[in-house]
């Protein structure tokens, strides 16, 4: 598709790309940029890996009695597809991809504050990841992602430690990331860039990189104990020894419920960005949607033990984890309502980015109203454990927080390659992911409504239908993840030259080349007007590059 | 008797079928009209919003399309007024869904007084069900049509989950503690019964079918079934096997308490805390007696922790239980 520039804009001579050579320059760099592909390119690897596995249960499903393996092996399948997808993919995707490669330039800095702490947690990250990718290959984990004690502690047999051990790691590849993110974000604006004036990107960075630093610490002495108590029998969790089992949940909630807004507040930063430029319009409610990102942010570590309405919790615990619940859902259809009102009148276009980002409003909107069925007690007890849940969280992770990412990488593409990928095969693989979406998962819905439990590697005859209609979407949702995965590698060296600014956005990102030189800006930008600032009628336009010119004083 | 009544209700009849799939579970219980009532309003409402954010998303993409490549809209001033209607209508509705669901939940967490009591071992990868009248199911349930009937739960390895889709009751089923759940059948028939808590290689297999029975087929079957000796008979032999006869006297002149009249009476311990002597208490006075010291006796008695088996548990319970009801029916005497 053309992207109507008039004059064809070249590549830059001299870019983060090619300012180095070799493998060294790769592994031992300090570039926020580069260190954003190298996580680019292991969450990718993680994520195929994670979608294997989920391929391989779908297809399993389709007969009720277990087309493919035996049971053992299918509740590995799900164990491996929940590590690696929620631990390996998911918390760090837009985070370590787009934050790490955005943070500083949509402040105008150099890099983050800690360059070199920074490619720390990518080898963290890595590190972690071959523990648990050790795990697979050595016979694979059978606990769920949850990780369940007395099950995963004293009954499970099979290789937990190496998993959790790789959890644990890639934990403190957050934490840092997190802290990174902070001071970077406290200390390294550009003069003029005040906290109303920046990106709602950098706000909703922000807020995950709190929960990052607050929350991962209580998941590393989770799984510590855990340990403790599998390799040296110290009774903590299992009653048999002396311990609770209940205990391990509330702790292990305490993280990995504020992890759901891990994945969904950076997705819910991404499409402010992409609505604010898709409808060259200022995001409405500006200060709404990024105060918004902040009540998620705390609200969320209090809602833990709506993971535990059945578990035998007092009701009085009970009715405060639901009336919290509720309430964090207030901020989120908060954004919703002014994503919506953003786009009245404004000039809306329909490249790929934004369909993902509409894509993402829908289904995001579906994830959470149905969030609200399980809030609700008296439904969730019916509902709690049930296929209902596996629908629920993956409208939000997976047609949330996936299609953002998916979206916030076709929109900087341009910016991290400097070239354009095919547009029409780019909206193709959103519609196609969207179809596959939805027909895998909506029937799940359903499934779960009937009483159908998650985690079963055989089932009942008379929930086979709905079944085969899930697995029918996966292999349709499968394909949809591969297509971008072809054209963005064609796009690399085949793609025509984006040019700085392709979608005639606003933001600092933009106003460098593409790709961007390694420190980002040839001189240090000077932020006169607040973020999204489409309306007004801006400085010549002949002068993009460098906002700098004259610093307007 | 089993293959009789699969073949009178074929298992698993869904209540509302569609294009060869069920719709909607069927609803079998005094719980589920209730929770169904709440299940339709919240997805009326997801619905509603679902195709509002959809309608004027659709609305604005075609009204608002550019038209060319160097559009400047306008700017639109943010209106509080906007912002506090969206802000305040979902919290509205946030708190009439909530006082909905915790009003239903609190009415479906009480049972009622004169239920009729089952116990329920959960085990990888079975369950194990005792009647008190002595009949033992293994992943059956065998229950009347319109009794109340509450279960008394514990597992003997990990945490299973207790789960009847048509009655839409559900609980988790814990080592080393009791949970219990409650429900009155409104409709004669077979019903799945769920593990629904991941506990293992087999736990898909951990299922089995509840039979709602009328009352008189149920008196038959109970009479009908395996003879066993009633689970308080099996606990008193227990009673005297382990010992416990010799310190427990019955009027109170041994070196401990006296059991009769114990269950359901409140218990002052020696740290001053005042416990009802339900299940759960007599299960922890058994498993980890020294936990809860009482007022003028000796710590004397041992733990019977891995001595005695979830079932044997269940069984010293009834005896003890049965002890107290005794002592009532003579009191009314």
């Amino acid at each position: 598709m053309s992207t109507t520039v008039a004059e064809a804009p070249a590549l830059p001579r001299v870019h983060y790309l090619n300012a180095t050579y070799g493998i060294r320059s790769w592994l031992l760099t300090t570039d926020h940029k580069r260190i954003a592909l190298l996580y680019l390119t292991s969450i990718t690897f993680m994520f195929f890996i994670g979608g294997a596995a989920a391929v391989l249960m779908r297809l399993h499903l389709i007969e009720p009695q277990g087309a493919l393996v035996q049971p053992e092996t299918y509740n590995k399948l799900f164990s491996i597809h929940g590590i690696v997808m929620v631990f390996f993919f998911l918390i760090p995707s837009i985070p370590a991809v787009l934050g790490n490669f955005l943070v500083p330039m949509m402040i105008g800095a150099r890099d983050l504050a800690f360059p070199r702490l920074n490619l720390l947690s990518w080898y963290i990250y890595v590190v972690g990841a071959c523990f648990t990718l050790y795990a697979i290959v050595s016979g694979g984990v059978d606990t769920g992602w949850t990780f369940y004690t007395p099950y995963s502690s004293t009954y499970a047999h099979t290789n937990v430690m190496a998993a959790a051990v790789g959890v644990f790691i890639t934990g403190f590849s957050s934490i840092l990331t997190g802290l990174n993110f902070i001071v970077t974000i406290h200390k390294m604006r550009a003069p003029g860039l005040t906290w109303f004036r920046l990106p709602l990107f950098i706000w909703s960075i922000y807020a995950t990189s709190i929960i990052f630093i607050l929350g991962t610490p209580v998941l590393a002495i989770t799984i510590f104990l855990l340990a403790l108590e599998r390799l040296l029998h110290v009774g903590i969790f299992d009653p048999a020894v002396g311990g609770d089992p209940l205990l391990f949940q509330h702790l292990f909630w305490f993280y990995s419920h504020p992890a759901v807004y891990i994945m969904v507040l950076p997705a819910m930063g991404v499409v402010s960005e992409l609505i604010a430029a898709f409808s060259r319009k200022r995001i409405y409610g500006y200060s709404f949607v990024a105060f918004s990102s902040f009540a998620i942010s705390i609200i969320s570590f209090l809602v833990w033990g709506h993971h535990m309405f059945v578990t035998g919790q007092s009701i009085y615990a009970g009715l405060i984890f639901s009336v919290l619940s509720f309430l964090v859902a207030i901020p989120s259809a908060i954004k919703v309502f002014n994503w919506t009102a953003t786009l009245y009148r404004g000039s809306i276009s329909y490249q790929a980015p934004m369909l993902y980002a509409l894509g993402f409003i829908g289904l995001f909107t579906m994830g959470g109203l149905t969030g609200l069925f399980l809030a609700s007690l008296a439904v969730d007890v019916h509902l709690n454990g049930t296929y209902f849940i596996v629908a629920h969280f993956h409208y939000i992770m997976v047609g949330g927080a996936v299609m953002a990412y998916m979206g916030g990488i076709h929109y900087w593409w341009p910016k991290i390659t400097g070239r354009m990928y095919p547009d029409g095969w780019a909206r193709f693989a959103a519609l196609v992911i969207f179809v596959g979406f939805n027909l895998t998962f909506f029937p799940q819905y359903m499934l779960g409504y009937l009483g159908m439990p998650r985690r079963y590697a055989v089932y009942p005859s008379e929930f086979q239908v709905l079944n085969v209609m899930s697995s029918a979407g996966a292999s349709i949702l499968g394909i949809g993840y591969l297509i971008p995965l072809i054209y963005l590698v064609w796009s690399m060296r085949y793609g025509p030259v984006a040019g700085p600014n392709p979608w005639k956005a606003k933001g600092l990102e933009w106003e460098t080349s593409s790709p961007p030189p390694t420190e980002n800006f040839e001189e240090t930008p000077i932020v006169t007007e607040e973020a999204y600032a489409y309306a007004r009628p801006a400085a010549p336009p002949a002068a993009r590059r460098p906002v700098t010119e004259g610093a307007h004083d | 008797m089993r293959s009789a009544f699969q073949s009178l209700f074929p298992p698993g009849t869904p209540a509302v079928m569609c294009l060869g799939f069920p719709l909607h579970p069927a609803g079998a219980s005094t719980i589920a009209r209730g929770v169904d009532h709440l299940y339709f309003f919240l997805t009326a409402l997801t619905l509603f919003f679902t195709i509002l954010i959809f309608s004027f998303i659709l609305y604005f993409m075609v009204k608002y399309r550019r038209r060319s490549d160097d559009e400047q809209p306008a700017d639109v001033k943010t209106s509080m007024a906007l912002e506090m209607t969206w802000t305040l209508i979902p919290t509205a509705l946030c708190a009439v869904m909530f006082l909905w669901a915790s009003s239903l939940y609190f009415e479906n967490s009480r049972p009622p007084n004169a239920s009729m009591e089952i116990f329920v071992i959960g085990k990888q990868w079975m369950w194990h069900l005792q009647h008190p009248e002595g009949p033992r199911e293994i992943n059956e349930l065998h229950v009347p049509l319109g009794v109340p009937v509450k279960l008394t739960m514990t597992s003997e390895d990990v945490i299973h989950d207790f789960y009847i889709p048509a009655f839409r009751i559900k609980k988790d089923v814990l080592p080393g503690r009791y949970s219990s759940i409650w429900f009155e059948a409104t409709q004669l028939g077979t019903f799945h019964l769920f593990c629904a808590q991941y506990c293992g290689a087999e736990h898909a297999a951990m299922i089995g079918w509840v039979y709602v029975m009328t009352p008189s087929d149920y008196a038959q079957w109970l009479s009908g079934g395996v003879k066993g000796e009633s689970m308080a008979a099996s606990g008193e032999k227990l009673f005297t096997q382990l010992g416990c006869v010799t310190c427990h006297v019955a009027n109170n002149t041994g070196r401990c308490p006296s059991l009769v009249g114990l269950y359901n009476h409140t218990v002052a311990l020696r740290d001053g805390r005042t416990l009802l002597a339900d299940e759960s208490y007599l299960r922890t006075a058994i498993v980890n007696p020294n936990s809860m010291p009482l007022p003028g006796y000796a710590p004397a008695m041992p733990s019977f922790q891995g001595q005695i088996n979830e079932e044997q548990l269940l069984q010293l319970i009834a005896y003890i239980k049965s002890l107290g009801a005794e002592e009532k029916k003579s009191g009314e005497k």
